[in-house]
């Protein structure tokens, strides 16, 4: 970095703490970036933001909120009535928790469709699931703070899964609660937890950051960058086109917060937690719904049970289920190995591109039967899709990859931009 | 080839905008209530003052025997245009338990605006005992607490009906067709002429609805108006600085494209 241009101050700490040439080389003019990357990439520093969001509004929140079963409702309506703007707070921390997940899920897609997981980002994607098992944990618990009655029920119905671990899951779920039902120890500790993890969600993010920046991004062609002209800095091209990919997002999250705040949420979190009472219908939050469809798929008359189980022999059908639930996320901390393929996007993949639409549109359906109730063609479909969701991922892919032939790459991005534009 | 990617990604935005709608609303049961014309829907919508204020009698009158909103405090009731000394008044109609004094003693004392609402029981067991068993719900939170809304409400207040043949209505029970399982312990709470109104508004059963309905949906949601009005100013602004960042974006890029 030519520090003889710089304003005297800068450059006492530059030469003492070099910060302005490490921005330079992260995000600045000195880290290249392809310069075909499309709007989908943008979903990266959308997380990014949202994640800034939730802390500060989540702080804020804290210093208002009381963790305690008698209170917590309660302390969440006065922050909704009493304190100054202290609904805005709230919905923006609560439609945020929706906005994350929407970010992270369409940054990951992307990242399925154009083969970022490969090599050499395989510990950048194993790094951005445990990012996504980290939101799930932060997010299933900020749930239950408000204590409403679907608090109350999802966290029993989702703790409750532990007991199905063999030997020691009746006491891992003792540890959960900390005692013997769902009541103040556990309410106590999820708002600790809940305090904490985001923090380890910052970890992991400079992580994934530090990992992407060592090979830098992928693009639409999936190739490598083989000159300087197929980048450009990262600043002012991709500062600028993120600037503006933020303002679309924060007019799509603003107009929730303002005009349809509770349109994620369920109508029973706005009654108190009795455990006396159960609701109709115990749903989670829509970002859970795809796991806890694979989770209910899972009877005693389901086919991949009857197989996964030696016909019943090795486990009941609930532990199965949970299985197959961690399993359904854990697997794709394999996908670099179960993609065989050399050409990264699919892009070049015809066959390939057109098993991850339908692979996308399963998940949109696990979601759509994880909402409704377990009953008639329901679970049928839920089963069919659940099969699906893991042929996909052990069959399909690995086999696809490996027997395709992909399309004729083109020589260089800088070539695919130029052609592009004819 | 581009354009293929474009109805591709059109495609996928469309399908997750239907998950998004179909999903939460996924614990529908029964019949839905109607969609009502409310003053407080849409982008602008505000609540009709009058409309609360006649809600506030009805809930005064009637509910109040046995609900409680507990969330509510008799100086909230300045937002619904009740002047100060109004609110004062209202306030000052009740009893209010308080203390202990220096003598140790608990005391009634008439309310103050800065009290919450007086439930109509002593506690939860109280209330049950003296309504079947079942505890009537708190209705501060009732418009946001149940799928449909306001327009749940205003249905099942106005959905009582004569049960049809071979349905047993059990004692102490009515048939309501808006409730979940259609048999509801609340017999029927408003009527024609249930409140002697004094501006001159006809007290039919729709009206004594509707007010109660924009009542609680103003007690469920205080800070409505004041958030309908700020994001109007933060989506125009945020929709002015878009445009601008599309326009630096577009100046930025030029020389590559």
């Amino acid at each position: 970095m030519d520090t003889n241009n710089m304003h005297p101050v800068m450059k006492w700490v530059e030469h003492r703490l070099p910060v302005f040439s490490f921005l330079d080389h992260s995000l600045g003019t000195q880290y290249p970036t392809p310069k075909n990357l499309n709007y989908w990439w943008n979903f990266g520093s959308l997380a990014g933001l949202v994640l800034v969001i939730m802390i500060v509004s989540g702080i804020v929140l804290a210093m208002h909120y009381t963790a305690h079963v008698d209170y917590a409702f309660n302390s969440v309506e006065r922050i909704m009535r009493d304190v100054n703007y202290g609904w805005l707070i709230r919905y923006i921390h609560m439609n945020g928790g929706s906005m994350f997940f929407i970010a992270v899920y369409i940054h990951m897609f992307r990242g399925l469709y154009f083969g970022s997981y490969q090599a050499p980002r395989e510990l950048l994607w194993i790094i951005g699931v445990f990012i996504l098992l980290a939101m799930m944990a932060t997010a299933f618990m900020g749930y239950v703070l408000p204590w409403g009655q679907m608090s109350f029920w999802g966290a029993t119905v989702i703790t409750n899964l532990f007991s199905a671990i063999p030997l020691v899951g009746d006491s891992i779920v003792t540890l959960l609660w900390g005692g013997f039902s769902v009541d103040n120890p556990t309410l106590n500790r999820f708002f600790s937890l809940h305090f904490l993890l985001p923090f380890v969600i910052v970890g992991l993010v400079v992580v994934h950051i530090w990992a992407l920046h060592v090979h830098g991004s992928n693009n639409p062609t999936g190739i490598d960058v083989k000159s300087e002209q197929d980048t450009v800095g990262f600043h002012p091209y991709f500062t600028v086109k993120d600037f503006f990919g933020m303002g679309v997002f924060m007019i799509f999250y603003m107009f929730f917060v303002f005009y349809a705040p509770n349109f994620f949420g369920e109508p029973d979190n706005y009654i108190p937690a009795n455990p006396l009472v159960t609701p109709p219908h115990i749903v989670p939050e829509w970002y859970f719904l795809p796991y806890y469809a694979i989770l209910r798929a899972f009877t005693g008359d389901f086919f991949v049970y009857q197989i996964v189980s030696l016909g019943g022999l090795l486990m009941d059908a609930k532990l199965a289920g949970v299985l197959a639930m961690f399993a359904s996320i854990l697997l794709l901390l394999f996908m670099p190995w179960l993609d065989g393929s050399k050409v990264r996007s699919c892009s070049f993949r015809p066959i390939m591109a057109m098993a991850f639409w339908i692979f996308f549109l399963d998940c949109l359906v696990l979601g759509y039967i994880g909402g409704k109730p377990a009953e008639g063609i329901y679970i049928t479909i839920g089963q069919f899709a659940t099969f699906y969701y893991f042929a996909h991922l052990l069959v399909i892919v690995p086999l696809v990859s490996r027997l395709e032939r992909p399309k004729q790459l083109p020589d260089s991005i800088n070539a695919s931009v130029l052609k592009a534009a004819e | 080839m581009h354009m293929n990617k474009i109805i591709k990604s059109l495609v996928a935005l469309a399908l997750v905008g239907g998950v998004l709608t179909a999903g939460p609303a996924g614990a529908a049961e029964g019949t839905r209530a109607p969609k009502q014309s409310w003053s407080f829907n849409g982008l602008f919508g505000t609540f009709d003052r009058a409309a609360a204020q006649r809600g506030f009698q009805v809930y005064k009158e009637v509910c109040a025997g046995c609900h409680s909103m507990n969330l509510l405090s008799y100086r909230h009731l300045s937002q619904l245009g009740f002047n100060e000394e109004e609110v004062k008044a209202i306030a000052a109609t009740v009893e209010v338990k308080d203390g202990p004094d220096s003598d140790g003693e608990m005391f009634d004392r008439p309310g103050l605006p800065a009290d919450r609402f007086v439930s109509p029981f002593a506690n939860a067991n109280a209330a049950a005992a003296s309504n079947n068993g079942k505890v009537p719900p708190d209705l501060s939170l009732m418009t946001k607490a149940r799928i449909g809304g306001a327009d749940y409400v205003y249905g099942l207040l106005t959905g009582y009906e004569d049960a049809p043949s071979g349905v047993e209505v059990p004692d102490g029970g009515s048939y309501n067709k808006y409730f979940s399982g259609q048999i509801i312990a609340m017999a029927p709470p408003l009527s024609d002429e249930a409140v002697e109104y004094t501006d001159g508004t006809k007290p039919t059963l729709a009206q004594h609805a509707k007010d109660i309905t924009t009542f609680l949906a103003w007690a469920a949601e205080p800070e409505m108006e004041a958030r309908k009005r700020m994001g109007i100013k933060v989506l125009l602004f945020l929709l002015v600085l878009t445009g601008m960042l599309y326009a630096v974006k577009r100046k930025v890029w030029e020389d590559l494209h």
